[in-house]
Order: C-alpha cells, then structure tokens, then sequence
C-alpha cells in the first residue's frame, strides 16, 4: 500500500437490537489495491459493506473515502459521493421492472445523464464482457437464471467504470469457468481502470487470484489482514481453519456454544 | 397495580402511535420536499398516473353506478311514504358527489392501488433494490415515492369526477326504468341541485384521499423487512390504514367544508 488509503475504517460498529455485529473493525484498503474479506456466515461482511456505502448508519466509529470523512453525510453529499461506488449485491438486487440493459444502463441514465441511446450501447459492451448476449438484453431479470442474475448485477456495478467497486459474492452460484470468467473481470476492473475494490467471497480459489490483500473477519472484528502471499503462513488458528474449509477448529467450537 | 400498567400500556400505545405519525408525516415531507427538486421523471410520473388513473375506471365506475342505482331505490322507499319521490334527484346528485363519489373511489383505490404500490415498492425493500437505487445515484423518494403522490394526488380527483357522472347515471337509471320517472324532469331537477362547490369539496376530498393512498402504500411498502411475510404484512397495513384514514379524513374535510 503507498499513499494515503482509498478507504479507512476505524472502530467501526454496528448493532441490530442486542446483536452486535460489528464490534470495532479497523481496516485500510489502498488507491488500486484489491481487497478480499473473507469470514463465516453471519459475521457481519454484507453489513460492513452496507456501512461504508451509508446504506447502514454505523452506531458508532469513522469512514474516509479519500481522506474525508463520509459518516453522517447529508444526502445530498452522500448522493454525489455514490458516484465514486459500485456496488454488486449478494442478491443481485437487478431492478425486476426493467429490462436486463436498462439495469445495466441505469447508474449512465439516472446518476451520469447519459443519452439512452449511448447508454446502450456501453450496457450491450459491458453484458458481452460477463459473457452475455444481445437476446439476454431485451428480458427481464425474472427470466434469467440465478447465475445470469448475477453476471447481470455484476456488469451494472461495473457499468459506470466506478472508483471503488464492492463485490458481495461475485461467484457464489457459478459454475467454476464462468467463476473463472468473472475473476479475470475483477482483475481487470482493478488493473486496467484502477478501481480500489472490496469483495467478499466464501470461494478460497477466486480469493487467490483476485486479492492483493486479504482481510479476515471475524466475532464483529478484523482478526487477520495481510498479503495474498502470507495467507498460508498467517499462523493464525482461525484463518488456517478457514482457508482449508476444517470443520475442527476455533470457529465451530463457538458455533457450537450458541 | 393492574390499574397502573393498564394506564402504562394506554400511554405507550399512544406514544407509539405519535410516534408513527411523526416518521409518516416526516416521510411525507421528504418525498415531497425532493418531489420539486430535479432531476424529474416525468415517464414515471405518466406510467404512475395511467396505473392509478386509467386502469382504475372499471373497478371505479362499477363501484359508481350501483351505488347511484341502490341509493336511488333506498331514497324511493324513504320518501314515497311522503309523497315525495321527487326528492331522488335532489338526494343522488347531492350524495353522490359530496359523498359517496369520492369516499367509494377512495376505498376502492386504497385497495387497488395502495396494496400494489405497497407490494412493489416492499419487494425492492427486502431485495436490497431500493439500496441498490442509492448506489446508482438515484434518490428513492424522487424515483419511487415522489411519482406515486404525484399521481396518486392527480388522478383520484379525475377518477372521482367520472364516479359522480357515473352514480348520477346509476340513479337516474333506477328512476326512470324502474321507478317510471318522467326523464326530462328528473334531469331537470339534477341540474338545478348540482352545486359547483359540491363538486369541487368531493374533488378536494379526492385529492387528499389519492394522496393518503399514495403515501399509506409508499410508507408500509418502504418500512417493509422480512422476507415476502414482511411485504405482506406491508400490504395488510396499507390498505387498513388508507381505508380508516379515509373516513377520519372524510369527516374532518366535510366538517370543514359544509359545517356551518
Ligand atoms: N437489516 C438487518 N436487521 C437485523 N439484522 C441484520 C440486518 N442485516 C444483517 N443483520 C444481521 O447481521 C449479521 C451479519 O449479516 P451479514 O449479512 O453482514 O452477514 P455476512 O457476513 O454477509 O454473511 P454471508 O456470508 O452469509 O452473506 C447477521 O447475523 C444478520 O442476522
Ligand atoms: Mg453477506
């Protein structure tokens, strides 16, 4: 990492009723760097996310994007500040009322004025690069598969050529060359536009090839974060159960004390 | 001390109750107060209008004319015992249109568009699309909720507007084929009692009772959590709560407007 950070969290936390999902997390992703967090079910990545784009108002703690801070913006600055993101969601979340190119064009039209008619045409470039068709343009999300869906939120979070790209789960329901396909996509977005990117993922082989860093999280805290390269010799019990998928280890013996 | 909690639970219930009429009134501001800034939509706005206007006439103008029709017929066997059939005129043009017109368009909006503008906009709740609007740089108070008032507060008045014509025909039906009324002379008389500012109180009514639909719907369908349960409990308020603040505001409105 050279240079200020992209993003910097401190003490960020965030609890729903007496749940306390974050619970202090510190973390810095540099200009161009990618970034995977990896952790269990349930520990708070989604959320984390959702915080930092303001979806989510954090209890407590402070975000800066560029060196300022963006918790308890306005609206008006948090609205201009969502066009540095990108984000796909875990569910996709594709607009059902329109068509698969409008969704991909939606953050051109709505956020950037653009033309529809040129919009258009960057939505078909963007849907060929995550291996969809013309024909796929003209349906709605409801007639595609999961996977397709999912390709599909990926080219609208990309569509804009965003500076910070959030991935919640790029290839969960992919099969392994599509996976692969949409790997490459990441790299690229981050090598060739220089986008700073945040993704989660459960999937150890796609961790491996998009992440310059990686980060684990882990009871509302980051326990790990460190290069792709010392994630094999971390020399810490939880991420050595997590990488090679254990069933025996730390974390199932507090899953299993609930 | 069942005395004390019972006044407890009494004062928690209406603080509640304050409560949510403050978030509600706060949301309504909100969604207006981006309604007269740009950027507008205004190809939102027209599809909102035709869903709320256009495709309510069926159910509108059904509704309209047999309540003029069975309102004539109630009037008949009222005031025959009176000799005093004539009155049917005066009594349907009066109702109908400060009434009855914009009260039954009203509930029948509540029901139709309420519940599926509360549905829609819940499932882009629970599925993270309206989280999604956000990170496209798309305020969700202009793009979903600011169209629906819009419309919702335009097209009931025209709805209303075609229910009056419509009940005033439904009772002049009833009268003239069933209860053998001379037509000219009943269309006389309803001309003589239509009164501008009639119209206008149940159109006024309308606008408030479209804009309460609008907002009841956009309210619930935005606060929806849970999955496809938490929209359908979404939709169940929507509609109750319209339907009830309908009549509330049915009241209050012809207090102010015909109370003298
Ligand atoms: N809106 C919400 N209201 C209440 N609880 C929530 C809400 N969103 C998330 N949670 C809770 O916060 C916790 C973390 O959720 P989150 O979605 O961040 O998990 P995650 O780490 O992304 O898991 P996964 O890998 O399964 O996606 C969960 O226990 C969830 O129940
Ligand atoms: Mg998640």
């Amino acid at each position: 990492m050279s240079g200020d950070p992209k993003i910097a969290i401190r003490g960020l936390r965030k609890s729903f009723g007496s749940k306390h999902v974050l619970q202090g997390i510190d973390l810095d992703v540099g200009v161009g760097e990618s970034l995977v967090v990896i952790g269990g079910s349930g520990t708070g990545k989604s959320v984390m996310l959702k915080c930092i784009l303001g979806l989510l108002q954090p209890d407590a703690g402070s975000i800066r994007i560029d060196g300022s801070e963006v918790v308890g913006l306005s609206a008006g600055e948090r609205e201009a500040l969502m066009r540095k993101f990108g984000m796909l969601f875990q569910g996709s979340a594709l607009f059902d009322s329109l068509a698969v190119w409008e969704n991909v064009a939606f953050g051109l039209i709505q956020g950037r004025g653009l033309k529809r008619a040129a919009a258009r045409e960057i939505a078909l470039q963007k849907l060929a690069a995550v291996g969809l068709g013309a024909d796929v343009a003209a349906l709605r999300p409801a007639e595609l598969s999961g996977g397709m869906q999912k390709r599909v939120a990926l080219a609208r979070a990309i569509a804009a050529e965003p500076e910070i790209i959030f991935f919640d789960e790029p290839t969960t329901g992919l099969d392994p060359i599509m996976a692969d396909i949409i790997n490459d996509l990441i790299i690229k977005c981050v090598k060739d536009l220089g986008a700073t990117a945040i993704s989660i993922t459960h999937d150890m082989a796609s961790t491996r090839k998009i992440a310059d860093r990686v980060a684990m999280i882990h009871n509302g805290r980051i326990i790990w974060a460190g290069l792709k390269s010392e994630i094999d010799r971390s020399g810490n019990p939880y991420v050595d159960q997590f990488i090679h998928g254990r069933a025996e280890g730390p974390i199932r013996m507090e899953v299993r004390a609930r | 001390m069942t005395e004390r909690n019972f006044l407890a639970s009494v004062g928690r219930t209406f603080l509640d109750f304050l409560a949510v009429t403050g978030r509600i009134v706060v949301f309504a501001l909100a969604a207006i107060f981006y309604a007269l800034r740009p950027p507008y939509y205004p190809r939102l706005i027209l599809r909102q209008m035709v869903d709320v206007g256009y495709y309510s006439l069926p159910v509108v103008g059904l509704t309209a004319v047999f309540t003029g029709m069975v309102l004539a017929l109630q009037t008949y066997t009222g005031f025959s015992r009176f000799a005093a059939e004539n009155a049917i005129a005066n009594v349907v043009v009066l109702s109908v249109t400060r009434e009855l017109g914009p009260v039954i368009a009203g509930l029948m909006v509540a029901g139709r568009i309420g519940a599926a503008i509360a549905a829609e906009i819940g499932t882009m709740r629970v599925t993270d699309q309206i989280d999604a609007l956000t990170t496209l740089s798309t305020n969700p108070y202009r793009y979903l909720v600011a169209p629906r008032l819009i419309a919702g507060f335009t097209m009931v008045p025209l709805l209303v507007l075609v229910a009056d014509i419509i009940g005033v025909f439904g009772g002049f039906l009833v009268s003239t084929y069933k209860l053998q009324f001379n037509a000219a002379s009943y269309i006389q008389r309803t001309v003589d009692f239509l009164q501008t500012q009639d119209v206008a109180a149940g159109l006024a009514k309308a606008a408030v009772f479209g804009f309460i639909v609008a907002l009841m719907g956009c309210y619930n369908g935005y606060h929806s959590r849970g999955g496809a349960q938490g929209v359908g409990a979404a939709t169940t308020y929507a509609v109750v709560s319209s339907s009830i603040l309908i009549l509330v505001f049915d009241y209050v409105l012809t207090e102010a407007f015909f109370a003298r």
